[in-house]
């Protein structure tokens, strides 16, 4: 299998490289077109900023290359932020695979104090997608974000911190989570191992 | 719901792990890989790997064992210690670290808190702050705590916050090696007056003063090391506990 993870200057890369590799995947740093296109799958990874990142994808020619893909694809953290149409980090505009607006954490609630950004280990609610295959209810699993994708038709899993966001998503092909599956011990190798499986 | 973090600390001295009271006397506890692997086994939230003596000629050692860490461990870590410049971050990062603390070098310039927090996202930018009670105030310390400065905590706290820092890791020298329990005053403070993240080190003895330090200093995690690393508490009795107690744990 030909598993393609997209290089953009983006991030934490060498960890997913290192999660699959405990699987028994050897991942492929990428960003050339024709490799990416050919993959069984592929992983768009990213943790930075948003309009820095989309203008990396801009520079590899990738803005328009991702949204048609066909193989199964994962998104992960600010990756899943760039699969949506929008986000209100420095108003940058992204790929719009998903028609979402990304936003900002608040800090407070009317009685209660919330950090942000949002770092450490979350539960996952109502979990439902072959991508969380043997997940339950509540599963942790590692998140590190300010800005978050409201809960919306899309979503496959949800979580709360402050308020209850979308913590997954999935159309068709596309797949995307906001935690670090590379990050989050058995569960999340278990929800790599069921992106590989799919 | 957004669980506490358990966070046991590995300090690095020549590839090993090393802890100290107060600093001084440091006592060996072993291989940083195989004990960060088996703290990740046993329910660590996260780990800490502070290299108490990076010099230049170090660094290239710090990286690999960096890059051996991430190979090996399925949960997030932050690496520390001299760490001075972009050039380090950025080997750091590429070998496999989540994030990075820095500490006197943000005291002599923060600006690199914002350079850094530009260039890699606030989110892996974590400011140490070492912090003790100087002349009836506290104020930050540098150097393993033996250089006092005129910083406030509180302020030089929120300076970081405003210049882009994704957390605090906050030690307090009051507490560090004596196992008497976290300082709870300066915790709470900075927690309740920040809005990121903050990281309790220094002073734990007992599961109590975990639970304290969570209930009473507001803790977004808690730090520790020698009571880990020479079981005179472990994480998965320690995490039961405080689950117990009604405090948002991952079992």
């Amino acid at each position: 299998m030909q598993l393609a993870i997209i290089d953009y200057n983006a991030g934490n890369v060498q960890s997913v490289l290192f999660a699959l590799e405990r699987l028994g995947i050897k991942g492929i740093l990428t960003n050339d077109i024709d490799t990416i296109k050919n993959a069984d799958k592929v992983i768009f990874p990213g943790v930075g900023e948003a309009s820095t990142a989309m203008n990396y994808l801009k520079k590899y020619n990738l803005e328009d290359v991702l949204p048609n893909l066909t193989q199964p694809f994962l998104g992960i953290c600010l990756g899943m932020q760039l699969m949506c149409k929008h986000s209100d980090e420095n108003d940058t505009d992204c790929l719009g695979i998903f028609d979402l607006n990304v936003t900002k954490f608040p800090t407070h609630t009317d009685n209660q104090k919330f950090k942000v950004p949002q770092i450490g280990w979350n539960q996952l609610e109502n979990p439902k997608s072959p991508l969380f295959k043997n997940i339950k209810e509540g599963d942790y699993a590692y998140f590190v974000h300010s800005f978050y994708v409201p809960k919306n038709d899309f979503s496959i899993a949800n979580s709360t911190h402050s308020l209850e966001y979308c913590a997954a998503l999935h159309r068709d092909n596309f797949y995307a989570t906001q935690f670090h599956p590379e990050k989050s011990a058995k569960v999340g190798a278990q929800i790599l191992k069921n992106f590989i499986e799919l | 719901m957004l669980a506490k973090r358990i966070i046991p600390c590995l300090d690095i001295k020549d590839g090993r792990t090393v802890k100290g009271v107060n600093f001084i006397n440091l006592r060996d506890a072993g291989d940083p890989v195989e004990l960060g692997q088996i703290y990740a086994d046993k329910g660590a939230d996260e780990l800490v790997f502070l290299d108490i003596t990076a010099t230049v000629e170090k660094r290239k050692t710090l990286v690999e064992l960096v890059k051996k860490v991430a190979k090996n461990i399925n949960i997030p870590f932050t690496v520390g210690g001299g760490i001075g410049s972009i050039e380090d971050v950025d080997a750091l990062l590429n070998a496999g670290a989540d994030k990075i603390s820095i500490n006197s070098a943000a005291v002599r310039n923060p600006n690199l808190i914002n350079d850094l927090a530009l260039e890699f996202g606030s989110q892996c930018v974590v400011l140490g702050l070492d912090t003790n009670i100087i002349e009836n105030e506290w104020r930050v310390v540098t150097h393993g705590g033996r250089k006092p400065t005129p910083l406030k905590t509180l302020a030089w706290a929120k300076e970081a916050q405003e210049r882009g820092a994704g957390e605090i890791l906050l030690t307090s020298m009051q507490g560090d090696g004596t196992k008497q329990g976290f300082s709870i005053d300066i915790t709470a403070q900075i927690s309740t007056h920040l809005d990121i993240p903050v990281i309790a080190s220094g002073g734990a003895g007992t599961m109590e003063h975990f639970k304290t330090v969570f209930q009473e200093g507001k803790a977004d995690a808690a730090l520790a090391a020698s009571i880990f690393h020479f079981h005179e508490i472990e994480i998965q009795d320690l995490k039961q506990y405080l689950k117990q107690e009604n405090i948002a744990i991952r079992l």
